[in-house]
């Protein structure tokens, strides 16, 4: 198939708009790139079906005449697709703006901490650290069945949020 | 067989239900269902033993894959399926009285114990590699969740995860090992596999890597280290998963495959050193313990290191006292643990330094234990004896094809049983005796005895312990019917019984007793030499320290690669394709030969329009103009699709587009008008290479994919096949409904899923429900009040407006358009099959129309236009759409397929009715549904939120997620 310079312009150039805007941190230009990218990609999938043809309805026009159904239909439930985004990411945005009065892509605070993050303090504390009676069964051949064991790590990880410390202490079943 | 696994699950799923209506006497009906598997496999018990009755049964599953529900009995799955249901049976009676009554963790507990009987019962009849493989990981999750309990307590959860962290281990790479000997014997049944195991360097390969499943799983050093810690758990799991049954699953699958795999290179060093090492270390660590149930699980690492050297040595003396052995070894640890469980609920202790003198006080409880240890320690006329003794005669007559490894094993059993006997004499003397270094009648608390259901299960295991020691000749034809498989390489095989006369045998139990009660009696002097020579390291800190290693890694890595920046990370999976697949473009691929200018000058004219308004975009800073220039890139697409021959493609993008524009202004309006630039110049350049070059690299890409393209398009045949099987004569929208409806059935899914997201984001708290109405007192009160505009004749709530907000206009065209547009789009939804049209275009209409209502006449308006909760509409159309494919189903033909229903009506005359045109309503309900869903959101719910200046008071500890 002989694919056309009009349709390989006008698809580059709306990537390439959606492109640069989709890197912006405004989310509403992120928004714009994304429509943008929507149209370049429906173009393209139009295009894959070859030379314009007739509306692909029997009755109007013969087989051989008509344009490709397929990249029709693909882009058909795409559009509302996109629609349907949109109207998330906006959403997403008056979210943004109504809780703190922005609407931008900031920093992950949560990235920037596990970078800061030193290794050491990996969610799994190491029996090591833990005094010789509160250590797993192998350790020092005695059970860890303490709550002070409990308490003691809820105090040391205090500030830390893990599911592993927020759990109410247990209660020791009366026997 | 397949009846009793079910069975299992469905008390499984009972259980809750029946714990909450009988509180723990629900153990007992439970306790039925493994009875009524035992009851039945002693039916097939003449069957299968009396000379190779296998009962088998195969039910097809995923035929596609060759894998089959294939279960099979026959004597070695007989004897552990036995274990398995009795002492399934007996825990579940003992759990009865063990669990306190008011517990609420019972449900749960009865639940997954049972499920675990029923995956258990299942890993033993398993005759096919991946079914095997199913019900072995069935049985390491219910562990996880048994040993984890509530998940309250840390120790437990850290017991838990290691168990199912290194049990998973192992069976991944178990799974790895089964498919290698699947493929090389070329069949995935478990019987034929062992029959015909192929040959070459896959195979070694595979059965290794099936070893290191069993191995993790029945805890072999250096895996043992979970299992101690897996006591944790209650009682009756450690007596049941952790000694009786779950932990026995290596010992089985190592059986199983033994008569097949004992002469692959690399088999007998793997089995008999871990099981002789286990033996040793499992036995040395019990003789330190303080713990009585701690000393059991180091009893039962060192016995599951036996019983790894008996089944896995590979000849038919050694399997035959593998499986007494193993018979043995459930019946008497079960019996101890429970046993520790009955003293542990009677006193709250289980440390044998503050325990004393319970002989005296619970003397049942005590011939019951002493029993059960005697069989441990391997004293006649008990089973543990018969087995122990019919072990050692066949190591002495050379029951390995090696002499001298024979010798080294024996030796090694021969201290392993030492230690045995040694921790046993520990173990009574600690629970049952009288110490007088301990004041009497430690623990403080009072020892209330307990009852005799309580005491039912313990008792029945020991005596059957008992009796089966002088019964043993009985049980022969239960082990020979699987020994028989294995060669025989002494001259005379050994019968099982109590008594052999004087032999060699008889002379090393003799050794190990007597080792034992000097261990016993010089425990002082024992213990500080364990003192002096403990090991520094350990497998457990290994174990964490991997982890640690692994968590730093993680921690590493994501730090460096996250820096947080969305901007950077999409840039950084851009820059990759460019580099990647666009190398490629740029050297590899085959440029276009020949370019075609345009199909028609309309489409450069067109396609100017557009290039114009994406450029425009980039630069305007003010977001409403911002996004109109993007809807004229929108519109210019249609006109596009227009141009090549898509009218229904064109129909939808504009009507998309109008909406979205609304949608837009609706949000927009809230926001500041301008919107900040937030990015340095160089930023600015970097984006803009980026961009340009990924628009060059998307532009040529499609090019050359089109100029290379040979294939015959897919959709050649679409034009026959949407008339003659579609009935229609639209045929992208047959392509849409019939063709290929599973797609738009995913599709619209999705809009489901978008239209509650949106929901879910403006509505702070409570995203379901109907568009707000008016109360009709207050519509009335404003009816009067809006004297200056013109009264309700138009509208029905635009009075709630404020009568600057209100145009006549508006509401006169919303008045005489409103229902001849949601005429329009049930048109074009019937008509869509065969001219332009469709659900998808259909709704976006009646969309439009709801659009003008909420425009002209405010929140109100909308809820008076569609007085319908958006989520019905949505569900509605999923169901829809979603029952269409089922009916086709039921009707016999394949899911989604179209019929064709002509008749002929006596008013309309000739009337044709695709069943997929319900396809099309559901569709068409979901768009509309979407289009309402996001009014009431974006729309009507902002106007709330103004309107009553509704701030955004969250309660004390609610989190709104921003």
């Amino acid at each position: 198939m002989t694919p056309t310079v009009v349709l390989s312009v006008i698809i580059g150039v709306l990537y390439a708009a959606g492109v640069y805007l989709l890197l912006d941190r405004s989310l509403t230009r992120v928004l714009l790139g994304f429509l943008l990218l929507g149209n370049a990609t429906n173009l393209l999938l139009l295009s894959t079906g070859g030379a314009s043809g007739l509306a692909p309805i029997l009755g109007y026009a013969e087989p051989d005449e008509m344009g490709d159904p397929l990249p029709q239909a693909l882009i058909l439930t795409a559009i509302v697709i996109t629609f349907g985004i949109a109207a998330f990411l906006l959403a997403i945005i008056y979210r943004s703006w109504r809780l703190v009065r922005q609407e931008v892509i900031e920093v992950d605070e949560e990235d920037r901490r596990v970078a800061r993050r030193s290794g050491t303090d990996a969610d799994e504390i190491d029996p090591d650290d833990l005094a010789p009676e509160d250590r797993p069964a192998m350790h020092a051949d005695t059970f860890a069945a303490d709550n002070e064991v409990e308490r003691r790590l809820a105090q040391q990880y205090s500030g830390m949020a893990s599911d592993d410390i927020d759990l109410p202490p247990t209660q020791r079943r009366k026997r | 067989m397949l009846a009793l696994l079910l069975l299992h699950l469905v008390a499984a799923v009972l259980a809750p239900v029946l714990v909450r209506c009988w509180g723990r006497n629900a153990f007992l009906a439970l306790a039925l269902v493994p009875a009524a598997s035992l009851g039945w496999i002693l039916t097939r018990l003449t069957g299968v033993t009396g000379g190779g009755g296998e009962v088998t049964e195969t039910v097809p599953w995923v035929p596609a894959l060759d894998l089959s529900i294939a279960l099979r009995l026959d004597s070695l799955a007989l004897v552990f399926a036995l274990l398995v249901t009795g002492v399934g049976a007996l825990v579940l009676l003992y759990c009865a009285r063990y669990v306190e009554p008011d517990d609420e963790g019972n449900a749960r507990f009865a639940g997954i114990l049972t499920a675990f009987a029923g995956s258990m019962l299942g890993l033993v009849l398993a005759d096919h590699l991946l079914l095997l493989y199913v019900f072995w990981e069935l049985t390491t999750v219910f562990s996880y969740l048994l040993i984890g309990g509530s998940g309250s307590k840390l120790p437990a959860r850290r017991a838990a995860g290691q168990a199912l962290i290194l049990t998973t281990a192992g069976g991944l790479a178990m799974l790895v090992g089964l498919i290698m000997l699947g493929e090389t014997s070329g069949s995935y049944l478990l019987s034929e596999v062992v029959a015909r195991p192929g040959t070459g360097p896959l195979l070694i390969a595979g059965t290794m890597l099936v070893l290191a499943g069993a191995v993790t799983k029945s805890a072999m050093i250096p895996f043992h280290f979970w299992l101690p810690a897996a006591m944790e758990a209650p009682t009756p799991v450690s007596a049941y998963l952790h000694a009786a049954a779950m932990v026995k699953a290596g010992i089985y699958l190592v059986a199983r495959l033994a008569p097949g795999f004992a002469d692959v290179p690399g088999w007998r060093p793997v089995v008999l050193g871990l099981g002789v090492a286990t033996m040793l270390v499992g036995g040395y660590r019990a003789l330190r313990q303080y713990d009585l149930k701690l000393l059991l699980a180091f009893g039962t690492v060192s016995q599951l290191g036996f019983l790894m050297v008996l089944v896995g040595g590979g000849s038919r003396e050694l399997a035959a006292a593998g499986l007494a052995m193993t018979l043995a070894h459930a019946l008497f640890k079960s019996t101890l643990f429970l046993t520790v469980g009955v003293i542990d609920h009677a006193t709250g202790v289980r440390d044998l330094r503050r325990l004393s003198g319970l002989g005296r006080r619970l003397p049942v409880l005590a011939v019951i234990g002493t029993l059960a240890a005697a069989s441990m320690a391997g004293l006649p006329p008990l089973l543990g004896f018969v087995g122990k003794e019919a072990a050692f005669t066949a190591l002495w007559d050379g029951g390995l094809p090696d002499r001298t490894a024979a010798v080294v094993v024996l030796v090694g059993l021969v201290l392993g049983s030492v230690l045995t006997a040694g921790y046993t004499a520990r173990f009574l003397w600690g629970a049952f005796a009288r110490r007088p270094g301990s004041a009497d009648g430690e623990p403080a608390e009072p020892v209330h005895a307990p009852g005799a259901l309580f005491l039912a299960a313990p008792a029945t295991l020991a005596l059957l312990g008992l009796l089966a020691g002088p019964a043993s000749p009985l049980l022969e034809p239960l082990v020979t019917g699987y020994a028989e498989t294995l060669p025989l390489l002494v001259p005379e095989a050994e019968k099982l019984a109590l008594w052999h006369g004087w032999q060699p045998a008889l002379l090393l139990s003799a050794v190990t007793v007597a080792g034992g009660a000097a261990l016993f009696a010089l425990r002082a002097p024992v213990y500080r030499l364990q003192r002096r020579f403990a090991l520094g390291a350990s497998a457990d800190e290994g174990y964490w320290n991997t982890l640690q290693t692994l968590d730093r890694l993680a921690v590493l890595v994501t730090g460096t690669t996250q820096r947080g920046s969305l901007p950077a990370y999409l840039g950084t999976i851009l820059v990759v394709v460019l580099a990647l697949p666009g190398a490629v473009l740029l050297f590899r691929a085959p440029w276009p030969g020949q370019w075609r200018a345009w199909d028609t000058p309309a489409q450069a004219m067109v396609g100017a329009v557009v290039l114009i308004a994406a450029l425009l975009a980039l630069r305007i800073r003010q977001r409403l103009s911002a996004v109109l220039v993007v809807g004229v890139t929108g519109y210019g697409l249609a006109v596009l699709f227009a141009l090549q021959g898509a009218p229904d493609l064109a129909l939808t993008q504009f009507l998309v587009e109008t909406l979205t524009l609304v949608v837009f202004v609706l949000v927009l309006r809230k926001l500041p008008k301008d919107i900040t630039e937030r990015h340095r110049p160089r930023e600015r350049a970097v984006r803009g290479v980026i961009a340009v070059a990924v628009g060059g690299f998307m532009a040529c890409a499609g090019a050359v994919a089109m100029s290379v393209r040979t294939a015959t398009p897919v959709s050649v045949a679409y034009p026959e096949a949407a008339y003659d099987f579609g009935g229609g004569q639209n045929i992208v929208n047959v392509t849409l409904v019939d063709i290929r409806a599973w797609d738009t059935l995913g599709e619209v899914s999705l809009l489901v899923v978008a239209a509650t997201g949106v929901a879910s984001l403006v509505f702070l708290r409570r995203r379901t429900g109907v568009v707000e109405r008016m109360d009709p007192v207050q519509l009335a009160r404003e009816d009067r009040r809006a004297d200056r505009a013109p009264r309700r004749q138009w509208l029905a709530a635009s009075v709630a407006l404020a009568p600057e907000r209100r145009s006549v206009i508006l509401e006169v065209v919303t008045r005489i358009l409103f229902h001849t547009i949601v005429v329009f789009s049930l048109f074009l939804l019937f008509s869509g099959h065969n001219e332009p049209g469709g659900g998808f275009a259909g709704g976006l209409v009646a969309g439009l129309a709801l659009v003008l209502r909420y425009l002209a006449g405010g929140r109100y308006e909308l809820g008076e236009a569609a007085p319908v909760d958006p989520g019905l509409l949505l569900g509605l159309g999923l169901l829809l759409a979603g029952s269409t494919g089922v009916v086709g189903l039921t009707l016999g033909a394949q899911v989604l397929q179209t019929a064709i229903l002509e008749t002929t009506l006596p008013v309309l005359g000739d009337v044709k009715l695709v069943t997929s045109l319900f396809f099309d309503v559901g569709v068409y309900l979901i768009v509309v549904g979407l289009v309402l869903d996001i009014l009431r959101s974006l729309g009507a719910e902002l106007d709330r939120q103004v309107d009553e200046e509704d701030p955004i008071d969250a309660a004390p500890g609610e989190v709104i997620v921003r």
